[in-house]
């Protein structure tokens, strides 16, 4: 090592100055939930410990992602770089107003969660690790909703969908297992091409820095060359099958019925969610050109999703099998947005993504608590339930308007948005289908409150007449961890219909921010952009 | 020589396909075996084939004289080759799990989960 006495001015290629303390926020869910993770894996076998420690850890994220919210809102898009290597070198976690949103909102449902959990998973379950794997899940959610690396976010996707694995399997049921295999199987060979998208990706700009590749897209003389067709193709064809858009949605009600009711709650708020999202930043922010060459393709998956979804769902006396149909119902209004690709479409599909993660997760556990009210998930055995809670009836009807799209719940807005940027951008029959689709999910939604709330006993009981059900009662159920959780979403549910300006600025700087990246550009590589 | 590679590549993704489109879940594994090692070799031919040339700089130098090998996309293949080969093995148990609950390994007989003669939703009200 003769002679390497030279100096080396390291500021060219490594970021010297101190990280703001603030700054190390960005890295605080990912950090939180390993940790916490780890922690609940060591003690698993102290079944009352787990709970208290798993929400715990799940309410710290919460907190870490409110405070990085508020640093966003105040300084902008934040990057941090592993080990001080200067982007496109070091692995870059850029946090925008899109990512931080869907993080927050998704902490907060697996806090909903953890806490639903701790009435809904019995000892076994925790000894097999309930808390540790949601913990690990939230790892990879956040991480894929905050990362600015393209190959980082493959990891994080592997990372949320090993231990979304775990959860499916948790119980080892036949049911479970025959479920497992097709949502496997069929999830891997969508990161698989996932993969092989970045793999060429990587082959023609040499980066995967998710910044220095928009730059690099938009430089190209001709951006919807043959090569980065494909690779769109390939991007939305993986992206289409995490989201669960059809036609390649079969795995989401094949196996998100068999598992615990608040592991299927999670994973009808996050899982399709992070598909959307990737496909959302992959297609605005780095492939614009391809998303208007694809844009006719992406409307008639889109038009095909909400169709498939809202028709599926009226086909189904299996409630939590019907409520998979409608969670591939939202997806298609979210592709709508990404269809029309304007700032205002965006901004729709990010709120709609936003309203969609707390009413699918809501409507989930509300299905457990119909379980365990009226012994059944059945539409034909359920029926009654009204007498045993007058105001869980009320609180799934609300639940059940949101999810249609019926003012004045969190439904309506993106909705409107949706129509109004589909309308406004000539595409009549995308509009024309999200109105449809919401009507059929409203008679969807009915049927199950007629059938199971309103109705006074099982199938074949006459009208007017009401049938002493066993089960428990509203008020016998165990306490607070079965109403606190469907409280807190409801409550949100509400509030976002009620007083949408908070979240409809927040979705709006979400989209402009990368409809028009120049602050995230910014954010990575300095002022220099 | 990358002409040689892809047409490699080509035929791993070849038999990884056939391989799926099987109805035995033994036969989908396999294809997603070989599935992840033809996405490997993809990421590391796209990251361009250089032979035998480590990237050493000389010490008066900043930068390598020639072209070295990148060492980039071995970095990646190493992460995908740990991913998949993890996800391979819990769906290899998975599958035999699967096999003792359901007593089958063909894809069309497993229908717990969505029966295949399925009650029709309530009619009427």
């Amino acid at each position: 090592m003769a002679g390497s006495s030279v100096s080396v001015d390291l500021s060219q290629a490594m970021n010297t100055a101190p990280i703001a303390l603030g700054d190390w926020l960005v890295v605080a869910p990912s950090l939180i939930t390993i940790l916490g993770g780890a922690l609940c894996l060591m003690l698993r076998k102290n079944t009352d410990l787990q709970p208290k420690l798993g929400i715990g850890f799940l309410g710290l994220l919460v907190v870490a992602n409110l405070a990085l919210l508020i640093r966003v809102l105040d300084h902008g898009v934040i990057t941090m770089v592993m080990g001080s290597w200067l982007p496109p070198f070091g692995i870059a976690f850029t946090v925008d107003t899109l990512g931080i949103t869907l993080s927050l909102i998704g902490s907060i449902v697996a806090f909903c969660a953890g806490v639903f959990g701790a009435a809904t998973v019995d000892s076994t379950g925790r000894r097999y690790g309930f808390y540790p794997f949601l913990l690990l899940l939230m790892t990879g959610v956040c991480g894929a909703f905050l990362t600015g690396d393209i190959f980082n976010l493959y990891v994080w996707f592997e990372v949320l969908l090993i231990s979304s694995y775990g959860l499916l399997v948790l119980g080892n049921d036949r049911i479970q297992l025959d479920g497992a295999v097709k949502y496997g199987v069929l999830n891997l060979i969508g990161t698989n091409l996932f993969l092989i998208a970045t793999g060429m990706l990587y082959g023609i700009f040499g980066t995967l820095n998710m910044a220095d590749l928009a730059l690099k897209v938009a430089a190209l003389e001709n951006p919807a060359s043959g090569t980065l067709a494909t690779v769109a193709a390939l991007y939305f064809l993986a992206f289409a099958m995490k989201a669960a858009a059809f036609p390649v949605n079969f795995w989401l009600p094949a196996s998100y019925h068999t598992p615990n009711v608040v592991v299927s709650a999670v994973f009808a708020g996050l899982l399709t969610k992070v598909g959307v999202y990737a496909l959302i930043r992959i297609f605005v922010l780095i492939l614009p050109a391809s998303r208007g060459y694809m844009a006719d393709v992406i409307a008639l998956v889109a038009i095909a999703t909400l169709l498939t979804g809202a028709i599926g769902a009226l086909a189904q006396s299996e409630v939590r099998r019907l409520l998979g149909y409608v969670v591939i119902a939202g997806i298609g209004s979210m592709l709508a947005g990404v269809a029309v690709g304007s700032t205002l479409a965006i901004s729709g599909a990010i709120f709609y993504a936003v309203h969609s993660i707390i009413v699918m997760t809501a409507l989930y556990m509300a299905a457990g608590i119909m379980n365990m009210m009226g012994g059944s998930y059945d539409l034909r055995q359920l029926g009654g339930l009204y007498q045993k809670s007058a105001a869980f009836a009320a609180v799934f009807l609300v639940l059940g308007f949101a999810v249609s799209g019926l003012p004045p719940f969190s439904g309506f807005w993106p909705k409107v948005i949706l129509v109004d940027a589909a309308f406004s951008d000539g595409r009549t029959w995308l509009g024309a289908a999200i109105l449809v689709s919401g009507f059929l999910t409203t008679l969807a939604m009915g049927r199950v409150w007629i059938f199971a709330f309103w109705r006074g006993g099982p199938e074949g009981t006459t009208d007017g007449e009401t049938v002493a059900i066993s089960g428990e009662t509203g008020t016998q159920l165990s306490g607070a961890a079965v109403w606190l959780p469907l409280g807190i979403l409801t409550a949100l549910v509400v509030y976002f219909g009620l007083q949408p300006e908070w979240m409809l600025e927040l979705s709006t700087q979400g989209a402009s921010g990368i409809v028009e990246p120049l602050g995230y550009l910014r954010s990575v590589f300095g002022g220099q952009v | 020589m990358e002409s040689g590679v892809v047409i490699l590549i080509g035929m791993f993704f070849t038999v990884a396909v056939y391989l799926m489109l099987s109805k035995q879940l033994v036969r989908i594994l396999l294809g997603i075996a070989i599935l992840g090692n033809a996405v490997n070799l993809l990421i590391f031919t796209n990251g361009r084939l250089t032979r035998e040339v480590p990237p050493l700089i000389p010490d008066h130098l900043y930068a390598p004289e020639t072209a070295t090998a990148n060492p980039l996309p071995q970095a990646l293949v190493l992460t995908a080759i740990v991913i998949s080969f993890s996800f391979f093995a819990f769906l290899l148990v998975l599958a035999f799990r699967a096999y003792q609950e359901l007593g089958t390994d063909e894809v069309d007989e497993m229908r717990i989960a969505e029966p295949e003669h399925d009650q029709t939703p309530p009619q009427g009200y």
